[in-house]
């Protein structure tokens, strides 16, 4: 995954308070495999009517190429199915801006490069209120951990360490597996100190 | 003098490999559970060339794609290959796999401490977000997503930055009729979806002591619901009761050290929690939820809210739920007519549920038509040899095999659009049981209410004179 550190996108504000993850991507797209992309099922039954087509007073629907949403609280609360940020991701969003987001979800987001941005509620409704119906420029600098959009400029909520992920690329297999030799010592310890701990009577 | 510590200070201790200089933590993982979806997880591994870490502690059960119906011939070939898929990675990975056939086959939430592959002190992930159910044990017990997944099968450890504490505190006895979903719909309601996130919840207090083992994963499966990713009860004589003998708990000397180290796992009495919530038992009615959120629930002799009067920040919410769930303010939430029943899931498909369901239905006729799907087939052949398949029958209920089934609807047990379901499972959001299907939470004891009446009602008067 590659890292980024600044981005300048176009934002789109997508208001309702928890959009959760069923509603990012409905159970019954998630059997698909990745690799034939999950930007379609994106906020599906929200985008389109029974019959599949797309609702065009959606704001998804109007601009599709926004890469940033300024979203209502809780967002992405749920299950933690990381569909829905592969759907997020594939449809070409780079960053969530809201007031919270359901926890795995979040961390979900920044394995995957997608940054979840805290923002208090008051600064995303104004955000939400200079995009209007539309879209709008953003700028979004992570190593400042900064947002400017329509002259608004905010400070947002990231934990440090996904800071330091999104913006170098890492992969924490590789980082993992570094400390082979401490695994290995502290398994060998757990089985002395805790040997219960493993489970009895393979069948 | 050692500070007082917390249950959860003592799990993550305990588990601790190593801490990074920003405070995240990595953990070693006693139990891996895997299901149809972590196909992505499995992919990713496979791309890297790696194999799985440690295939003793990794465990498999088809669930979320299981057919309730002859499931030994699948048609639809989308949830075959699910579930072949699962097959195939379980088998190049030497992983335990509890197929369809299997005796143990279930939901996975409720296989792991039906096997006693769940115990108290251990460390438990799954690719799920209800894996908190596991910590009714007083297990540190977390969902984590694919990604993450795929990390554990390659390196059994798992990235973490401790959560901060929280303890609810549930004081008093519970009225008759009132179970550990109405606590939990309770809380749910009163703090709000995102009310204990960033938190880890330890529920305390005579009214969870007093909840069998069933009724704590009941709680601490719908933490999540709460925002919290963690929900755990301190192990003790019903926990330890539960697990004695079960097939993977430990025997002989390695049962009498571990129920030693189990013993002193709980809260230290003076330990600080970062937030403390209290809540009086006697207070909580049946509960069940009228919108879309699990935070919309209301006790059963309530009105539904008039976004009008509501908290500004939460009215259009109010307003979309409201016109989703077909539903006008001010309407008696008791009575609101179900086209459909549910009982089954990770929350309330276990054997006491399905009592509980049996002690309502008994002699009884439902209005409307209804599915259980037992939480695992041996939760099915208990209930059998106990005779409730037989109650729901005659009640005019189809008893169906275990698997999730309904509660999320991927091998097909759908609610079709615009249909009201009273169900015992954990989320009610949009389409969550179909597209454009209305779900209601409730406890198994109210969705069988919801039966006999054909619409919301207290079950309270209809378990009158009942054994419980
Ligand atoms: S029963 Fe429902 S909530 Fe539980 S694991 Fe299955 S799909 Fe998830």
């Amino acid at each position: 995954m590659a890292g980024w550190s600044q981005l300048d996108g176009m934002a789109l504000s997508l208001p309702q308070a928890n959009v959760d993850t069923d509603q990012l991507i409905p159970a019954r797209f998630m059997s698909v495999p990745r690799s034939e992309g999950y930007g379609a099922y994106l906020l599906h039954d929200m985008r389109r009517d029974a019959d599949g087509t797309l609702r065009p007073d959606f704001p998804l629907n109007r601009f599709p190429q926004a890469d940033v949403l300024v979203a209502g609280r809780n967002f992405g609360s749920g299950s933690s199915r990381e569909a829905a940020v592969y759907a997020l991701v594939d449809a070409g969003i780079r960053a969530v801006i809201a007031p919270s987001f359901g926890d795995i979800f979040a961390s979900n987001a920044v394995n995957n490069g997608l940054l979840p941005a805290r923002l208090d509620e008051a600064t995303c409704t104004r955000l939400q209120d200079a995009l209007a119906d539309g879209t709008g420029p953003v700028r979004i600098d992570l190593d400042a951990q900064r947002i400017v959009l329509d002259g608004i400029e905010a400070a947002f909520d990231l934990d440090a360490s996904w800071r330091m992920k999104l913006i170098n690329g890492w992969d924490d297999i590789d980082l993992t597996r570094n400390h082979g030799p401490q695994i290995a010592a502290y398994k060998e310890q757990r089985s002395q100190t805790a040997p219960w701990a493993w489970p009895a009577a393979a069948d | 003098m050692t500070r007082a510590r917390t249950m959860l200070d003592k799990l993550w201790a305990a588990h601790e490999v190593l801490r990074r200089e920003d405070g995240v933590s990595l953990l070693w993982v006693d139990r891996h559970l895997v299901h149809e979806g972590s196909h992505h997880a499995f992919a990713k591994i496979k791309e890297r060339g790696l194999p799985v870490a440690e295939p003793d502690l990794t465990f498999a059960v088809v669930d979320h794609y299981a057919p309730t119906r002859d499931r030994m011939r699948i048609a639809d070939p989308q949830i075959a290959r699910m579930i072949e898929t699962l097959r195939t990675n379980a088998r190049a990975h030497a992983i335990r796999l509890y197929d369809l056939d299997d005796p143990g086959q279930g939901i996975v939430h409720v296989v792991g401490p039906e096997e006693g592959l769940t115990l108290p002190g251990l460390l438990i992930n799954c690719g799920d977000s209800h894996t908190s159910t596991h910590g009714a044990f007083g297990a540190l017990a977390f969902g984590i997503g694919a990604t993450e997944v795929a990390h554990v099968l390659a390196t059994q450890t798992v990235w973490q930055r401790k959560p901060k504490s929280m303890r609810i505190t549930v004081d008093g006895e519970l009225g008759f009729g009132v179970t550990a979903k109405d606590i939990a719909l309770s809380w749910i309601a009163r703090l709000g979806t995102g009310g204990a996130q960033g938190h880890a919840v330890e529920y305390a207090g005579r009214a969870i002591r007093g909840l069998s083992m069933e009724g704590r994963m009941t709680l601490c499966n719908l933490s999540i619901e709460g925002g919290a990713r963690f929900g755990m009860v301190a192990p003790d004589q019903t926990t330890f009761d539960y697990l004695e003998g079960r097939r993977a708990a430990p025997k002989g000397t390695d049962w009498d050290r571990a129920i030693a180290d189990w013993a002193d796992l709980s809260s230290d009495p003076h330990a600080v929690f970062d937030r403390e919530i209290v809540l009086d038992a006697s207070e909580i009615a049946p509960t069940a939820t009228w919108g879309t959120s699990p935070e919309q629930a209301l006790p059963i002799n309530a009105t539904i809210p008039d976004p009008a009067t509501a908290d500004p920040a939460k009215a259009e919410a109010l307003r979309a739920a409201l016109d989703y769930m077909g539903l006008s303010a001010g309407d008696m939430l008791e009575g609101t007519p179900v086209d459909q029943v549910f009982i089954g899931s990770c929350t309330n498909g276990r054997i006491e549920d399905l009592r509980a369901a049996a002690a309502v239905l008994k002699g009884r006729k439902a209005k409307v038509p209804g599915l259980i799907s037992p939480g695992s087939a041996r939760i099915k052949a208990q209930a059998e040899a106990e005779g409730l398949d037989a109650v729901f029958t005659s009640a005019g209920l189809e008893w169906a095999a275990s698997g999730c089934s309904m509660c999320v609807g991927m091998n097909g047990d759908l609610v079709a659009e615009g249909k009201r379901c009273a169900s015992s499972t954990n989320r009610n959001f949009k389409g969550r049981q179909g597209r454009g299907a209305r779900t209601h939470l409730m406890s198994p004891a109210m969705v069988a209410a919801a039966a006999v009446a054909g619409a919301i009602t207290d079950v309270r008067p209809l378990l009158e004179g009942r054994q419980v």
